[in-house]
């Protein structure tokens, strides 16, 4: 099973999970949000704003940094029948208008709506949009499943390299197992070797990346004991 | 000392400041929209900056451990310029955020019938949005501009325990304490109040429905100025509970009735790599 698939699996097990954690009021709200949504798609752009505060915005039981009003949003997402560019021109005004909570919710939600290609490459301007941020949070939420999946692949080893800037672990990004190559092992090193020249640490988690191709270390300088 | 700044623009300030109110106590703030000193033109600067207030600003207080609310409205500078009258129509959407506390700052600046309309109207969104309402009092006339927003306020319905008028001074505390609204204060370095006139208007109007704020902007401002009223507070003889209810207690009830405050700890995860804002590269 791929690091993609995972993580999609662990995405839609919140729903499950998403049942237990709200109360009845939370569930009531949920219910029929969902039912106007169903009536119409567009009542999701009033409706997003207010899911903290109708469900609650506490941890989600058994599923580690994620929030509530999260689950619920992502949940509303789900319920829209759209596909392809009229689904990405909807996500869009939903992320567009969001404050930073509901932002990261879109982002999050991403893979699971494109889980069969229903959306296509039209969520790419959300994802491309939230790694030209200064905000570690949104930079983690696009690089998720659908970034892995859709990113072209210079933007992905720009957003990889943004994640190491921005003190993203790379452990939140999908798909590297798969699509972290040369080019990206050539940058890498070539980060560490300015910080190290610098005298500055370099964290430790490109050093996996690196070692893949061991000729791009040729010439530079790396820390200590990294080869 | 814990302290609540209840209106400071941080936009402005640098994250020295935020280390330096976090040394001083504050631990949390509002930031209401206003103007940024060049005038805007259209209303996508405004969406820019309203975006800004609700994700950017919190996200970098919260690296501090400072939790950062904001207020949303067509501010009185601008209200008057038909370029940015548009504006009116975007800020519903942005009175439905979790992140916002308030309609504000709406008031007068020249009172013109531009700006009665303005003010008029926010009053009604705030009323639609259950949220209370922060008003600015002008700078020029500012006790016919105080009286003024008054008597709107009262036209609107709106109980007045829901509005706080700000920027008072000696010619204006008395007529607002009579209304029942909050009572704000502004302390620059030397303009609108100083800490000792504070002091001297809290002892003889007393603490209920007081707030003190820094205010703080572009212009000359000081962003401790909250932590120097607290200290001139005690050393004219006040208690640390008096303190503690200008301080934090008054603005907390204020902006709770949004019931959208949320004052547990900024969250540590939102960190990773230190107390510092990352550039990206």
């Amino acid at each position: 099973m791929t690091h993609v698939d995972q993580t999609l699996d662990r995405e839609r097990s919140l729903d499950g999970a998403l049942d237990g954690a709200l109360d009845e009021r939370g569930r009531r709200w949920l219910a029929q949000a969902l039912e106007r949504i169903r009536e119409r798609e567009e009542a999701v752009l009033e409706l997003f704003p207010v899911a903290g505060r109708a469900c609650g915005r506490g941890p989600m039981p058994g599923a580690p940094g994620v929030t509530v009003d999260q689950a619920v949003r992502e949940r509303l997402l789900t319920a829209l029948s759209s596909r392809g560019a009229e689904l990405g021109e909807l996500l869009w005004r939903v992320y567009r208008y969001g404050d930073a909570a509901e932002r990261i919710a879109v982002l999050r939600a991403l893979g699971r709506l494109d889980a069969d290609g229903a959306l296509g490459e039209h969520g790419l301007r959300i994802v491309r949009d939230a790694i030209r941020t200064n905000d570690a949070r949104m930079i983690e939420a696009a690089v998720g499943p659908y970034g892995a999946r859709r990113l072209p692949d210079a933007e992905y080893r720009q957003a990889v390299l943004k994640c190491v800037f921005v003190g993203v672990p790379l452990s939140a990004v999908a798909g590297l197992e798969q699509r972290a190559d040369r080019e990206l092992a050539r940058m890498l090193a070539d980060y560490a070797h300015e910080r190290t020249v610098a005298g500055r640490d370099v964290p430790a988690d490109v050093r996996p990346l690196i070692r893949r191709h061991p000729d791009v270390t040729e010439g530079r300088r790396l820390p200590e004991g990294w080869l | 000392m814990r302290i609540f700044d209840p209106h400071i623009h941080m936009t402005s300030r640098t994250t020295d400041d935020y280390e330096a109110m976090y040394t001083a106590g504050v631990r949390a703030v509002v930031e209401p929209a206003f103007w940024l000193g060049q005038p805007r033109t259209s209303p996508d600067t405004f969406v820019d900056y309203f975006d800004s207030l609700l994700g950017w600003e919190p996200y970098r207080a919260s690296q501090f451990g400072i939790r950062h609310h904001c207020t949303i409205a067509l501010n009185p500078k601008e209200a008057g310029d038909p370029r940015c009258r548009p504006v009116l129509d975007l800020v519903p959407r942005y009175l439905a955020k979790d992140g916002v506390v308030a309609v504000g700052e709406v008031g007068y600046d020249s009172m013109t019938p531009e700006e009665d309309e303005a003010f008029a109207a926010q009053l009604e969104m705030a009323r639609n949005a259950d949220l209370p309402v922060l008003v600015h009092t002008p700078h020029r006339d500012k006790a016919a501009g105080t009286r003024r927003s008054l008597d709107v306020v009262r036209e609107s319905g709106l109980p007045p325990e829901r509005v706080l008028i700000d920027h008072l001074n000696e010619t204006t505390v008395a007529m607002v304490k009579e209304s029942g609204c909050w009572m704000g204060f502004s302390v620059y370095p030397d303009t609108k109040m100083d800490e000792d006139r504070m002091v001297r208007i809290l002892k003889e109007y007393g603490t209920e429905r007081m707030l003190v704020n820094s205010a703080a902007d572009w212009g000359r401002s000081d962003p401790l100025k909250t932590r120097r009223v607290g200290e001139a507070m005690l050393a004219a003889g006040f208690t640390d509970v008096d303190v503690e209810t200008v301080l934090w207690d008054n603005p907390v009830a204020f902006y709770a009735q949004s019931g959208r405050l949320d004052l547990a700890e900024a969250e540590p995860a939102a960190c990773y790599a230190g107390n510092t804002i990352e550039r990206g590269g």
